[in-house]
């Protein structure tokens, strides 16, 4: 290993931009001739708008234009489209409603856009905003899942009968049920899978710009696939060939999934921006982003695992309802179902599982992926319901999963759920985690904690996540309407630097420094030789963008395989040059070698020739050293791994403290080890904000949003949290040829599971069997409080 | 109804036509074109925008320009001096303290301020000091280590 | 945020004069409740009047037995004041956990009082601690000053100028902090001094409070134990998704136990 190669905690070189204020994120661009656009919001969940009168509004101080939806159909802009198609379990397909980017005669949400203003500053838009004459006429508005889909319910869409958009069911019915019924002991739990909004720092922006005289389009947007949007927009919404539309993601203030979405504003600005032909700026206040940015999870779910008599899992099945709010978002429907039951068997040899999943609309803000994306659901599901079953059959917690867990040595594994497992090595995460959290230790320390009347409790969570969706036509069979692929370029300059473009987009996961350091140990050329490219289609030729924990494991796999053809192509022209034949040629320390001999000519000197050609198999090889290659992976990946979380409760506040948290994973091969440290951080501070924190809270009645903003919806801060405690214990994937799988979700999927089974562990004397997230100190208090007056009476 | 106002910004005299109402944040993204400062809520809870003003981090989003009058104000790229990074930017680059770089010039001027007050904070103290800092990337977990690192280091 | 007009004076008469002449004006103080208003557009006032160029309204300073602090001192000069942290320690301690630092160096005394948000610290300070405000007509006892939900005895144009407070024996605040906001969902403030043992309580309810039961239980034994048994009820508290009233109501008595045992 050199100190900037593979393994190497290389410092990040994005970071210098980033501490010094001099990161360009959308906001930070300003177009000549820039004006600044107000986008109109409901106030209403549900209301049929009966006059929208814009003249006042259209001449108020600075205005340029005002636009509604009628505008936008005038012009044919079409709706934004879902990217998924699901059919219900009858065959038939999900409900695919409109979703135009400025609705025309009704709003079906809090925050649903209702009209554009355009003005020479922003400040002058949003006066002009409230001069808008709009009359609605409220509906009842339908905000809770069991609500939507009862009898005589309010429709939100005439085509979605009981609100529902799918009902779909996956595995066998009739294997579990036959399991069920010669179980020793079947363990059953009601769960809500809470509502969060992803926050991401960076409020959304776009920036809508028209060339006259070239007719190209080009929007800047904080996005984590710029390529997805010029697709998804350009053809479906705008109907600008790619030709004459790009898309260019800057930096990019995190994602977590909500970013990924093609949202109404890109194409709203964008679309105005052509018919003004300026440049026209829109940046989401908080506010805005709370009831515009996709949130995330919102399951409700009833889950049963059959057992024999030695705690061996012998089935499982699940019910969940699935929120899609108003509209379907562009991934919405794949996560509860694709992304969801597919990961069901977890690490465990569970042999048949069943799920049924319907998905629900309501009168609230779309849901889609949001960090883990469907995974943490079921991780949450399975593993509440393993510590239900060790619970009830008086199994320790972690021998339970010691017993069903895949064995080591059972790797590729068929899960009953479709999904073949790469590699892994469970027993020993769990092992790690349990010494470093002193498992052993732990009664002495509940015992200590009672004395000082604190209740302590301390919980395992055992995860699988699947990384990088793939391969594209498994993708395509299940209802993807996209391939999920990844390309890259590698393009040698003549002095031997080198240029990288990646379809993947780095928003804090430090790209430009990772994948510089795969390139550089591939090529065994420095670093400060090799600049990585993103987030531009006008110079990536094609990306799918990042997400799913996919930019190393499909995005590297890309690069490297650029990387093999741009040393192919080396070789050749070495073996022109050194007059030897090709296959004794071998590349190696940045020379391009014949075996055996020291007769060589490095790097540099090949690139040269490939640009001057003087010397050269015309005849055979083209000039030049630029290689594109396209990678469709056989298979996802599959990280895995042990959380372990210790808490203590103060019964007087019912205030949750963690006092310990211990993660070991299993990523596959590590590139760079500081920043899969701090990808495993970041995803248990928002694991552990869904668990004790956060949750978006609706009006059940009116469809408001009661957590709005920070003052009510609750983030995690730095004294929140503790610090981790994290480790890796690395089994390299055998589905690529890196070894890598993926880290960017693990703590997001873990944590809420080890986290709770933690506070309900601390309950338990109580009789607690459950609780639900977020714990926060009300709703542990109240479950204390009505725990101890019960008994008391 | 636009007015002038005349202050310091990173040791250098500006002056700029503000309105009553414009923020301080906005009159240095978009007056003075300094981007570093960054707006993240609107109801000044997130810390994105803070900067110093006479030697005290406060949150630009949350106070007037015209206030600023006179003020002596300092952001994120007053703080690196002739391209060397200063203590504390240096230490998040060593503990990787930033991942999308988003709340990174908040913290690091909020942490810079904790550091002259108190030259080694306690991890408690940095916790409780950064409740005004909203970083949903790291966890925090190298946040912390980076200011108790960037204060010793800023001891010289 | 709607614009207006903004001027800054240099005395309090000038500010006076101003706020008369004005259609709706607005004093601005830290301005750390008022721009967050006013950039949710939630006031439209006419003309803002900065305090921050009057010069003699910030200070901290000992008057016979009574420490004075005025209307301008920031939550951070209150908090790292070293004669405040000798006369009264727990207003130092109650200023160092409103909202955070960047907050604690713009907000002030005289701002939190004026606008008496339910769940702001400093009311719980002032009715405990028996505190006197001056304004630019007339002093006002702090158990007349806090009125109601975000109401006070201040007339339209009357200026917070001073708090006195009377240096108690003993005194403690503890905070329930909203997991959110961090604001209070239930602040307790006792102090033994001068008037006897007060307890207010802020957040709980619309306004401060005094817990009356309470107060007459340490006045006979200023232990937590003597607080112990009682329970504040719940009419009247505030409720909303972080905290039921009934949970409010166990959070005084929690809270004002801990605040005892804090005073020792
Ligand atoms: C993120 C955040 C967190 C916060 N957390 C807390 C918390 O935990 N606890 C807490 O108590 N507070 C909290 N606050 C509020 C903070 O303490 C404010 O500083 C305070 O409420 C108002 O003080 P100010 O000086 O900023 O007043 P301003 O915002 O300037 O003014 C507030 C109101 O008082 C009036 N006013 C101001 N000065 C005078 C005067 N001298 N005479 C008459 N009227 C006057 C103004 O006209 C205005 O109506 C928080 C604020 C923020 C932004
Ligand atoms: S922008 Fe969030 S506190 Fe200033
Ligand atoms: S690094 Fe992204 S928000 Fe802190």
């Amino acid at each position: 290993m050199t100190d900037t190669g593979i393994g190497a905690s290389v410092k990040r070189r994005e970071d210098f931009r980033f501490l010094t204020g001099r990161g360009t994120y959308t906001d930070d661009i300003n177009r000549p001739g820039q004006l600044h656009a107000w986008i109109v919001r409901s106030p209403h969940a549900h209301a049929k708008i009966v006059k929208l009168d814009t003249a006042a509004a259209k001449s108020a101080p600075g205005v340029v234009a005002v636009f509604v939806g009628a505008d936008m159909a005038a012009d044919q802009v079409g709706g934004l489209p879902c990217g998924w198609l699901i059919h219900s379990r009858d065959g038939t397909p999900m409900v695919e409603p409109p979703h135009p980017p400025l609705v025309t005669d009704r709003v079906r949400h809090v925050g649903d856009q209702v009209a554009l203003i355009v003005a020479e500053t922003r400040q002058q838009a949003r006066d002009a905003a409230e001069l808008l004459d709009i009359v609605y006429e409220e509906l009842p508005a339908v905000v809770s899942m069991t609500d939507a889909i009862a009898p005589g319910a309010t429709q939100i869409w005439e085509q979605a009968a009981r609100n529902t958009c799918y009902d779909w069911e996956f595995g066998d019915r009739a294997g579990v049920e036959k399991a069920f019924r010669e179980a020793h002991h079947i363990a059953k739990l009601d769960l809500v899978n809470n509502r969060l909004v992803p926050n991401a720092m960076e409020p959304r922006a776009a920036i809508g710009d028209f060339d006259r005289a070239t007719g190209e389009y080009t929007l800047y947007t904080t996005s984590q696939n710029p390529h997805v949007i010029r697709l998804l927009m350009g053809a479906f919404v705008l109907h600008i060939p790619e030709s004459r539309l790009r898309v260019v993601a800057p930096d990019v203030g995190g994602g977590f999934g909500s970013k990924i979405y093609h949202y109404a504003e890109e194409a709203i600005v964008t679309w105005a921006a052509g018919k003004l032909a300026k440049p026209i700026k829109w940046t989401a206040e908080r506010s805005e982003s709370f009831m515009s940015d996709a949130h995330g999870r919102d399951h409700v779910t009833t889950v049963e695992l059959a057992l024999d008599k030695d705690g061996k899992f012998l089935a499982l099945r699940e019910h969940t309802l699935a929120n899609m709010g108003a509209y379907l978002s562009t991934f919405s429907t794949c996560i509860p179902t694709i992304l969801h039951a597919t990961l069901l068997a977890g690490v465990y040899t569970t042999p048949v599982i069943y799920a049924e999943v319907r998905a629900v609309f309501t009168n609230t803000v779309p849901v889609d992926a949001y960090r883990g994306a469907g995974r943490p659901e079921a991780t949450y599901l399975l593993e509440r319901i393993v510590d239900v079953a060790a619970d009830e059959t008086g199994i320790d917690p972690a021998e339970i999963r010691r017993r069903n867990f895949i064995p080591t040595n059972a790797f590729p594994y068929q899960t009953p759920v479709a999904l073949k497992y790469d590699s892994g090595d469970y027993f020993t995460t769990l092992d790690m985690s349990l010494k470093a959290a002193d498992y052993a230790g732990f009664e002495k320390r509940r015992a200590e904690a009672a004395r000082r009347g604190k209740y302590r409790g301390i919980g395992i969570a055992t995860y699988i996540e699947a990384c990088g969706i793939a391969p594209s036509q498994v993708v395509g069979a299940l209802g993807g309407r996209a391939g999920l692929y990844e390309s890259a370029e590698v393009r040698v300059h003549p002095t031997g630097s080198v240029t990288v473009f990646t379809g993947a987009h780095s928003h804090g996961q430090g790209h430009e420094t990772t994948f510089a350091q795969l390139v550089s140990e591939m090529l065994q050329i420095p670093m400060d030789s090799i600049e990585i490219v993103h987030g531009d289609t006008n110079k990536v030729a094609f990306g799918m963008g990042t997400y799913g924990s996919r930019s190393l494991a499909v995005g590297g796999m890309a690069i490297m395989k650029a990387v093999e053809k741009v040393v192919n192509k080396g070789k050749k022209i070495a073996a022109h040059l050194l007059e030897a034949s090709e296959a004794d040629i071998e590349y190696k320390d940045g020379k391009f070698q014949v075996a055996g001999t020291d007769k060589s000519k490095a790097f540099g000197e090949i690139a040269l020739t490939a640009y001057v050609p003087h010397n050269y198999p015309m005849e055979t090889l083209e000039p030049g050293l630029d290689e594109t290659a396209f990678y469709d992976p056989k298979n996802f990946t599959f990280p895995s791994g042990a959380h372990i979380c210790e808490v203590e409760i103060d019964p007087d506040t019912g205030v949750t403290r963690i006092v310990n948290f211990v993660a070991s994973d299993d990523f596959g091969r590590i590139i760079n080890p500081m920043i899969v440290e701090g990808q495993v951080h970041g995803g248990l501070g928002q694991g552990i904000g869904q668990a004790l924190l956060e949750g978006c809270v609706y009006d059940p009645k009116s469809g408001q949003i009661l957590t709005g903003s920070y003052m009510d919806y609750c983030m995690p801060r730095a004294d929140d949290l503790p610090s981790f405690n994290v480790a890796t214990h690395n089994v390299p994937s055998t589905d690529n040829a890196l070894g890598v799988k993926g880290c960017g979700e693990a703590g997001a999927i873990g944590a809420p599971a080890a986290v709770m089974n933690a506070v309900v562990d601390a309950l338990s004397a109580l009789g607690v069997k459950h609780v639900e997230m977020p714990a926060t100190p009300q709703r542990v208090w109240q479950i204390i409080h009505d725990k101890r007056t019960a008994k008391a009476a | 109804m636009a007015s002038t106002v005349t202050m310091t910004v990173n040791g250098k005299s500006v002056t700029g036509a503000v309105e009553a109402r414009t923020l301080l944040v906005h009159f240095l993204r978009e007056t003075l074109g300094l981007t570093g400062t960054h707006v993240g809520c609107d109801t000044s809870q997130c810390g994105a925008c803070v900067v110093h003003v006479d030697g005290k981090s406060v949150k630009s989003c949350t106070i007037l320009a015209v206030q600023c009058a006179g003020a002596d104000v300092m952001t994120i790229e007053g703080l690196a001096k002739d391209g060397t990074l200063h203590p504390m930017q240096e230490a998040f680059r060593d503990n990787h303290g930033l991942q999308c770089g988003f709340c990174t010039p908040g913290m690091v001027m909020s942490a810079v301020d904790l550091a002259k007050h108190n030259p080694a904070p306690s991890e408690q103290e940095v916790r409780e000091w950064l409740e005004g800092n909203l970083c949903r990337c790291t966890g925090y977990h190298n946040i912390v280590k980076s200011v108790i690192a960037g204060a010793k280091a800023m001891q010289g | 945020m709607y614009n207006f007009e903004y001027h800054k004076p240099t005395s309090v008469a000038d500010a006076a004069a101003l706020l008369a002449k004005a259609d709706d004006a607005k004093l601005m103080a830290g301005g750390m409740t008022l721009l967050p208003t006013l950039k949710q557009r939630l006031a439209q006032p006419s003309d803002v009047i900065d305090l921050g160029g009057i010069a003699g309204l910030a200070g901290i300073r000992k008057e016979g037995n009574a420490l004075v602090v005025g209307a301008m001192t920031t939550h951070a000069a209150v908090a790292h004041s070293a004669e405040v942290k000798a006369t009264i320690p727990a207003l130092a301690h109650l200023a160092g956990m409103i909202g955070d630092p960047q907050v604690r160096h713009r907000g002030t005394i005289g701002g939190s009082i004026a606008n008496n948000d339910p769940a702001a610290d400093y009311p719980g300070a002032l009715v405990a601690l028996g505190a006197t405000v001056t304004t630019n007509k007339r002093t006002i006892a702090a158990d007349q000053f806090f009125t109601g939900l975000f109401e006070t005895a201040l007339d339209a144009g009357e200026i917070v100028q001073s708090v006195s407070f009377p240096v108690p024996e003993k005194a403690a605040y503890t905070k329930f902090r909203n997991p959110a906001s961090r604001y209070a969902i239930v602040g307790s403030f006792v102090a033994k001094g001068p008037s006897g043992v007060r307890v207010a309580i802020t957040g709980a309810g619309p306004t401060v409070f005094r817990w009356k039961e309470a107060e007459a239980a340490l006045a006979g034994s200023f232990t937590p134990a003597a607080v112990e048994k009682l329970t504040a009820p719940s009419s009247g508290l505030n409720s909303d998704i972080h905290a039921s009233a009934e949970y409010r109501a166990h959070l005084v008595g929690v809270m004002t136990k801990r605040a005892v045992a804090a005073a020792g």
